[in-house]
């Protein structure tokens, strides 16, 4: 039976813990580690990618100490909320669904989001234009594009990451599709190569591993490359609505990244292209 | 916690009920039928028959159901090539297939060890007695050995099913929408996955409680002390004697 100065001891030892986190000089910091070469793990278990090189980068910023943590995508919103770690950098678009439970940096990188299929798909004879589309602003002419693309693709079996801004899409623009969600983009990349979906919809990054892998060859990018609107603003820190504070620590060590050239500098390394944010 | 969310969810999960259902099912219906053959196997005098059953239960007793369900699903595509070529690969393309597949081969290896231990305890003496009157080795099985095994091994039997329908919700890693795959795709529109598992987890609840009543049921009237059964062996005798 605890006496109440147990408790009170109890609850400062609490209050201290929260006390020192506020004022943010150790930040825990989540991501996936399944979805390179943003972030991934290493055969020797360990976590690395574009974005723990950046983590790395923010945090010496931001004069704080980092602990980087691996979860799981479909739980990495709802732990967030849960006060398990403090951020979230996992390549997370910034859309207005997420931002209605929680809050987001300025964006780091934005990267535009592209269909890929076997090159024996069907898809091949359309030759669909590798045009960009801006989502929030789209022309007649690139409407036609997506009408097509959305003719072409009735019918077929669509993979895509669940809880992604790109199943958002697909259940937003295309028809008559039959949607198979995958918990990583590793096992939807499996499954293009067994040929259970013939097609899948994902961000160009994130296609890497696929496209310059062995099999690389078999496959293809169909049609544009989406950005904008439903597909979020570009990739930010995902942080709890009520840690302001740490908010503006990030976009000011964003800010900072971006207009010196680290964040490009960062992206060419591991994409071999420069998806850094505009500043 | 959003009261409201429960009710607005429920309908949506409550479509992953009947793929939940006929998953486990299927699977439960397969596996008895691979379970007997098993146990049959893991019984029989040869070492050559016995050893391949006793290393098919350890395998599958051993290993994740997770596990299986991954090597059976993404590593059937590593093979794509080959299944092509000996013309299965259209099973193996098939999520459902695979996941049947995988509940069935689990459920087996532990069904066997469960009838084994039913047949085993049927006691010499019943045996004996089926053989003075002249019953064939098969007569005895059907007659005697199946239902006492059957009797004996249902309190085990029962869990295996529970276990079956908590174990489904693992098919949901591999594209299928049953209720745990419905659950985390609303979970990924709404970020709410407290009040979305409370409900999946009152359906699991539910279909536990049916499965537990039916076992309570059959284990009631097979039992021989059971006045149902009581009474149907005294219709029995009556109906012998007004025979003779």
């Amino acid at each position: 039976m605890p006496t109440p100065r147990y408790l009170a001891l109890a609850a400062g030892l609490l209050f201290a813990g929260s006390a020192t986190a506020q004022d943010w000089s150790t930040i825990r910091i989540a991501t996936e580690g399944a979805y390179a070469p943003w972030n991934f793990t290493t055969a020797a278990g360990e976590l690395a990618g574009f974005e723990l090189d950046l983590a790395a980068d923010l945090c010496a910023r931001m004069e704080a100490e980092c602990e980087i943590v691996s979860q799981a995508w479909d739980g990495i919103i709802p732990a967030l909320q849960a006060g398990r770690y403090d951020a979230i950098m996992a390549g997370m678009s910034i859309t207005d669904a997420r931002r209605e439970v929680i809050d987001f940096s300025r964006s780091y990188a934005t990267t535009p989001a592209i269909f890929v299929a076997p090159k024996d798909s069907a898809l091949a004879a359309a030759e669909l234009p590798e045009i960009r589309i801006d989502m929030s602003d789209v022309t007649d002419e690139q409407q036609a594009v997506i009408e097509q693309l959305r003719d072409l693709t009735a019918g077929m079996i669509v993979g895509v990451q669940t809880a992604t801004i790109h199943e958002n899409f697909l259940r937003e623009y295309m028809t008559d599709i039959d949607i198979r969600t995958y918990d990583t983009q590793e096992n939807l990349d499996l499954d293009l190569q067994a040929g259970r979906i013939d097609i899948a919809l994902a961000d160009q990054s994130g296609w890497q591993p696929l496209l310059e892998g062995a099999t690389g060859d078999d496959f293809m990018r169909v049609g544009p490359g989406f950005s904008g609107g439903i597909f979020g603003e570009g990739v930010g820190v995902g942080i709890r609505q009520e840690d302001t504070a740490l908010v503006e620590k990030f976009d000011a060590a964003i800010q900072a990244a971006l207009e010196d050239g680290t964040v490009s500098a960062l992206a060419i390394e591991w994409f071999g292209f420069d998806s850094a944010a505009i500043p | 916690m959003d009261f409201a969310a429960l009710v607005r969810y429920g309908p949506e999960l409550a479509s992953g009920l009947p793929q939940t259902l006929l998953l486990v099912g299927q699977s439960l219906a397969l596996g008895f039928v691979l379970a007997l053959v098993i146990a049959l196997m893991r019984l029989s005098a040869n070492p050559l028959v016995s050893g391949f059953a006793y290393g098919f239960v350890y395998v599958f007793r051993s290993t994740p159901l997770l596990v299986q369900i991954f090597l059976i699903y993404y590593g059937s595509g590593q093979f794509r090539p080959f299944l092509q070529d000996i013309g299965l690969w259209v099973f193996f393309r098939d999520a459902w297939f695979c996941a049947v597949l995988a509940l069935t081969l689990n459920t087996g290896a532990y069904t066997s060890e469960i009838i084994r231990g039913g047949i085993q305890s049927v006691p010499f003496g019943q045996l004996e007695a089926g053989r003075a009157v002249g019953m064939s080795p098969l007569q005895l099985f059907r007659r005697i050995t199946f239902p006492i095994a059957i009797r004996q091994a249902l309190p085990a039997y029962g869990n295996e099913i529970i276990l079956m329908v908590k174990a489904s919700s693992l098919a949901s890693t591999i594209t299928i929408l049953e209720i745990t795959g419905i659950a985390k795709k609303i979970i990924a529109a709404t970020f709410q996955p407290v009040e979305v598992f409370i409900i999946a987890g009152a359906f699991y609840l539910l279909m536990n409680f049916v499965v537990t009543q039916a076992i309570r049921y059959a284990e009631y009237r097979l039992s021989p002390k059971s006045p149902a059964a009581r009474a149907r062996a005294e219709e029995r005798r009556q109906k012998a004697i007004l025979a003779r």
